[in-house]
């Protein structure tokens, strides 16, 4: 008997990749562990383990072709025994848990995240933390879902295979299309049956908004700027938002930096702005606990570490690689972590939990010149700060005008979780530390 | 601990929840003051519809002549009607017996009080035999259901003999020659209706502009010509201001329309709804929310109080013993973790009269008041061929569809037997389904059902047989 290794979902999004490299050929004989394979998805590149040994019967997808579906049958393996069928619909779940149902010859290396692993940062597309990621079956075609959901979905354009079904099986039902519309579903008496059915946004097309067709060139939109264009629309209007604009002044930080860099030399670390910024925030997010936060409807959370999400542009988007427990880690260390996920997360190279479940974000286009500007909030983080250029600006001092180098920083804020005040609070804990570095370490 | 959950009351909402939790491993007892199966299988559902079987089959009596059959001179044996609706609350009543031997839930009979106790209040049972004992459990369920509202103010409150509650118009000694229904709800209706079969002279008073106010307006006006055929009197829009008793009857004063008018017969049904058994549990000296009669629950049936949960008619309208028992079953599946799906399904609700009404979601008025752009079918049975071989020919099937999704939104029914039909409304609607999926769906021919098919179809346009 032969057993199937099926495209693995990398990421609770995942919807499909490419196979970008075979690491056996048919004939080769695996055991559980071994690389079998490379996946390419909008985000990263991951290897492919195989979990079960036998002699590989069959390479079924070439080495290179997208948009291979998650779930599909890309190589056979000749194993022992009865455990594979491919013609039995088999739920996630049950080939996550190896006990139950065909067990998937391959996963993803390192493991996807469990069904209870909240969809955070880019993953998120349910704002419901408990749900369980989307639902993928057969050769990831067959989803399940209500007629209504599906009607709903497609109306609204939404992919049903991204959204988190919460019937029975993990069916998508109409208030999970409405959830992931972005829109808390409309609260009916329990007598009647069905809530007003929101009309979906209506975008007019190019042509009817008199650019003709043919006078310009169309990026088809890919799984990053769905899901960007997805989470960035939700949070924009779902989340009331205000920001609150400071001016720090950065001499003392840089002359701070010039000097720790000088200690730094012989390690070969290099401590940037930015790494000072995390820092900074890091220890200011524990001065001031209520910043380091998410709304829920069950109450407000405040996060026990400052996970720092850091925003690095990358090949067609953005991803936000997180330093965890930032507020427990020194300049160095920051310094050399960032440097490594910025760098894996424009190879694409970064895993799932490396960008998915930050408290906090920060946004930095001081590099590109950019003065000042208003990120959008990060759900479900409360909080993102905006850097911008640190550059000479006439500053009164004394009464009297001076030059100083400034930068100007913005935090957005979730109103429902952080109010002017406790956003206040913040930014002025954050200011005292950047402009008196010395600080930090105490 | 004596045990893991404690269910007080074991009507439809009570017992189902004690079966529920014993599949689920709990180890239960239930608290019964009266007999088990409540007011539901002792003094409400299932007895009334014993009776209205006997007014049924007598009113197809006198209609032999239709379907070719003859038969001496018809009549009936009112002790003898009241006793098989006796006799089939009993029966049914040891069936819930058996079932809690079988799931072996411990049930105790008396009545119980609440006391402040952690992790759950603890229950104190003054028993019927005799004696007091006071258990605890780590939940406890309220499931006390309710009964008839009364206003003594104005006479409407049960003397027992001229003036009754549902309680006494299933056990009279007599079938009375006249009689008056205050209220026009499933309960007023349907004891109108099987009293009018058995040949009363019955008037129904509704304060509202029309009877059945909950159902949808074409159903209430369609059900108020069928009853007037047969016999029925009604005055909507009228408001009693005094019910008065003498040796021979009641006289009731009412206002309609500005004008006042005083009616008379033997007897008064007082229908006008239902209040719920809030009182002498506890309740106040353990500070449970409760909002005019009702106990307040979250989404889970969870009161105020910790380890306290309330389901049922206790925790608020719409009254229906299968409302009790669904929220039961969705308690005690979230009181053993096991996450069961909102209580949002659509309920049903049915009034047996002749011809019955059945109804799920949303009327008309109600989804165009909600925002929608109806799209609305009708099928008259007048058409049906099964309809008109079984000489059952009134009454019609609604649909109301969502116009911009296609979700169905409600189905209303007017006919013969239209509480078996309803269901399966009620499952396209739980399942979501939208006008594509019932349009492909097969319906048997001939089947009154069809008129089902057919409603959906003329929601677009593309009703066959009209």
């Amino acid at each position: 008997m032969s057993i199937d290794i099926l495209m693995p979902a990398l990421s609770p999004t995942m919807e499909e990749g490419t196979l970008a490299k075979w690491h056996v050929k048919a004939g080769d004989t695996v055991k559980a562990g071994d690389v079998i394979a490379e996946i390419e998805t909008d985000k990263a590149t991951m290897e492919v383990e195989a979990v079960d040994e036998g002699m590989v019967e069959a390479l079924l997808v070439d080495a290179g072709t997208e948009n291979v579906k998650v779930n599909a049958v890309i190589a056979r393996l000749a194993g022992e025994g009865d455990s594979a069928s491919f013609d039995t619909p088999a739920s996630p779940a049950a080939q996550d848990d190896k006990k139950g149902g065909p067990a998937p010859a391959a996963k993803a290396a390192p493991e996807t995240p469990p069904s209870s692993h909240p969809e955070q940062a880019q993953g998120a597309v349910s704002k419901d933390a408990t749900t369980a990621p989307p639902k993928f079956n057969d050769a990831g075609e067959r989803v399940f879902a209500s007629p209504l959901a599906r009607r709903l979905a497609q109306a609204a354009g939404l992919d049903l295979k991204a959204i988190a079904g919460s019937g029975p099986h993990g069916r998508v039902i109409k208030a999970d299309v409405d959830a992931a519309r972005g829109k808390a579903p409309a609260s009916a008496p329990t007598q009647s049956g069905a809530a007003p059915a929101a009309a979906p946004r209506q975008v007019q097309s190019l042509e009817q908004q008199g650019i003709p067709a043919g006078s310009y060139d169309l990026i088809p939109l890919d799984g990053m700027r769905k899901t960007i264009a997805r989470r960035m629309t939700d949070s924009f209007r779902d989340v009331p938002h205000f920001p609150l604009t400071v001016d720090l002044e950065i001499d003392g930080l840089l002359a701070a930096r010039a000097k720790i860099n000088a200690m730094l030399e012989k390690d070969g670390v290099k401590v940037s702005v930015n790494d000072l910024v995390i820092k900074a925030v890091a220890v200011a997010l524990k001065r001031v606990p209520e910043a380091n936060s998410s709304y829920t409807p069950e109450g407000i959370a405040l996060h026990h570490h400052a996970d720092i999400a850091m925003a690095v542009a990358i090949d067609g988007g953005l991803i936000t690689p997180i330093i965890r427990a930032a507020e427990t880690k020194g300049l160095a260390q920051i310094a050399v972590e960032a440097k490594d996920l910025a760098a894996r997360a424009r190879d694409k190279k970064l895993k799932p939990e490396e960008f998915q479940g930050g408290t906090f974000s920060i946004s930095n286009m001081g590099m590109m010149g950019i003065k000042s500007f208003a990120s959008i909030i990060n759900e479900p983080q409360a909080c993102i700060l905006s850097v911008g250029a640190g550059e000479p600006r006439p500053v009164v001092k004394n009464g009297a005008l001076a030059i100083a180098t400034v930068m100007t920083v913005t935090l957005t804020c979730d109103h429902r979780a952080v109010d002017g005040a406790i956003g206040g609070r913040f930014l002025n804990a954050f200011k005292a530390l950047i402009e008196d570095p010395l600080t930090m370490i105490v | 601990m004596d045990f893991d959950l404690i269910v007080i009351g074991s009507g439809p909402g009570g017992y189902v929840t004690a079966i529920r939790a014993s599949q689920l491993g709990l180890k239960t007892a239930i608290v019964e003051r009266a007999e088990l199966g409540g007011i539901c299988l002792n003094w409400g559902c299932i007895p009334t519809k014993a009776l209205l079987k006997s007014g049924e089959v007598y009113e197809q009596l006198s209609h032999l002549a239709d379907y070719g059959l003859s038969s001496g001179g018809a009549s009936f044996d009112f002790p003898k009607i009241i006793e098989r609706s006796r006799g089939v609350a009993k029966k049914m009543e040891g069936g819930v017996a058996f079932l809690m031997k079988k799931h072996k839930i411990e049930v105790l009979f008396g009545v119980a009080t609440l006391e402040k106790g952690a992790p759950a209040p603890k229950v104190t049972v003054a028993l019927n035999a005799g004696g007091k004992r006071t258990i605890t459990a780590k939940h406890v369920i309220l499931a006390t259901g309710a009964r008839a509202r009364t206003i003594p103010a104005i006479g409407l409150e049960s003397d027992g003999d001229r003036v009754w509650t549902y309680r006494d118009a299933l056990v009279p000694k007599a079938c009375p020659k006249s009689l008056i229904v205050i209220g026009s709800g499933a309960i007023g209706i349907e004891f109108a209706s099987f009293y009018r079969a058995l040949g009363a002279d019955v008037t129904v008073i509704e304060a509202l502009d029309r009877i059945l106010p909950v159902e949808d307006e074409e159903v209430s006006k369609a059900a108020h010509k069928a009853f007037e055929k047969r016999g029925l009197k009604f005055r909507v829009a009228a408001k009693v201001t005094k019910l008065s008793k003498s040796k021979t009857g009641v006289s009731v004063a009412l206002e309609a329309g500005g004008k006042a008018e005083t009616l008379i017969a033997e007897v008064a049904i007082v229908a006008v709804g239902i209040t719920g058994n809030v009182e002498n549990l506890g309740l106040e000296a353990l500070g449970v929310t409760v909002d005019r009669g009702h106990v307040v629950t979250d989404g889970h049936g969870k009161t105020n109080v910790a380890g306290l949960y309330a389901i049922g008619d206790i925790a608020g309208p719409p009254w229906l013993a299968h409302k009790a028992s669904h929220e039961g079953v969705h308690c005690v599946e979230h009181i053993a973790g096991l996450k069961p799906a909102g209580l949002t399904a659509p309920i049903p609700g049915c009034t047996y009269s002749n011809p019955q009404i059945a109804s799920v979601g949303l009327t008309e008025a109600a989804a165009k008041a909600a925002g929608h752009e109806p799209k609305v079918g009708r099928f008259p049975f007048r058409v049906n061929g099964k309809a008109v071989a079984a000489g059952e020919i009134e009454g019609l099937v609604k649909t109301v569809f969502d116009g911009r999704t296609g979700a169905l939104l409600g189905a209303h029914m007017i006919g013969h037997e239209v509480t078996e039909m309803i269901q399966g409304f009620v499952v396209a609607m739980t399942l979501e389904a939208t006008e594509e999926d019932l349009m492909a769906t097969v319906f048997a021919h001939p089947t009154m059902s069809e008129a089902m098919h057919e409603s959906v179809l003329d929601a677009y346009g593309r009703a066959l047989h009209i």
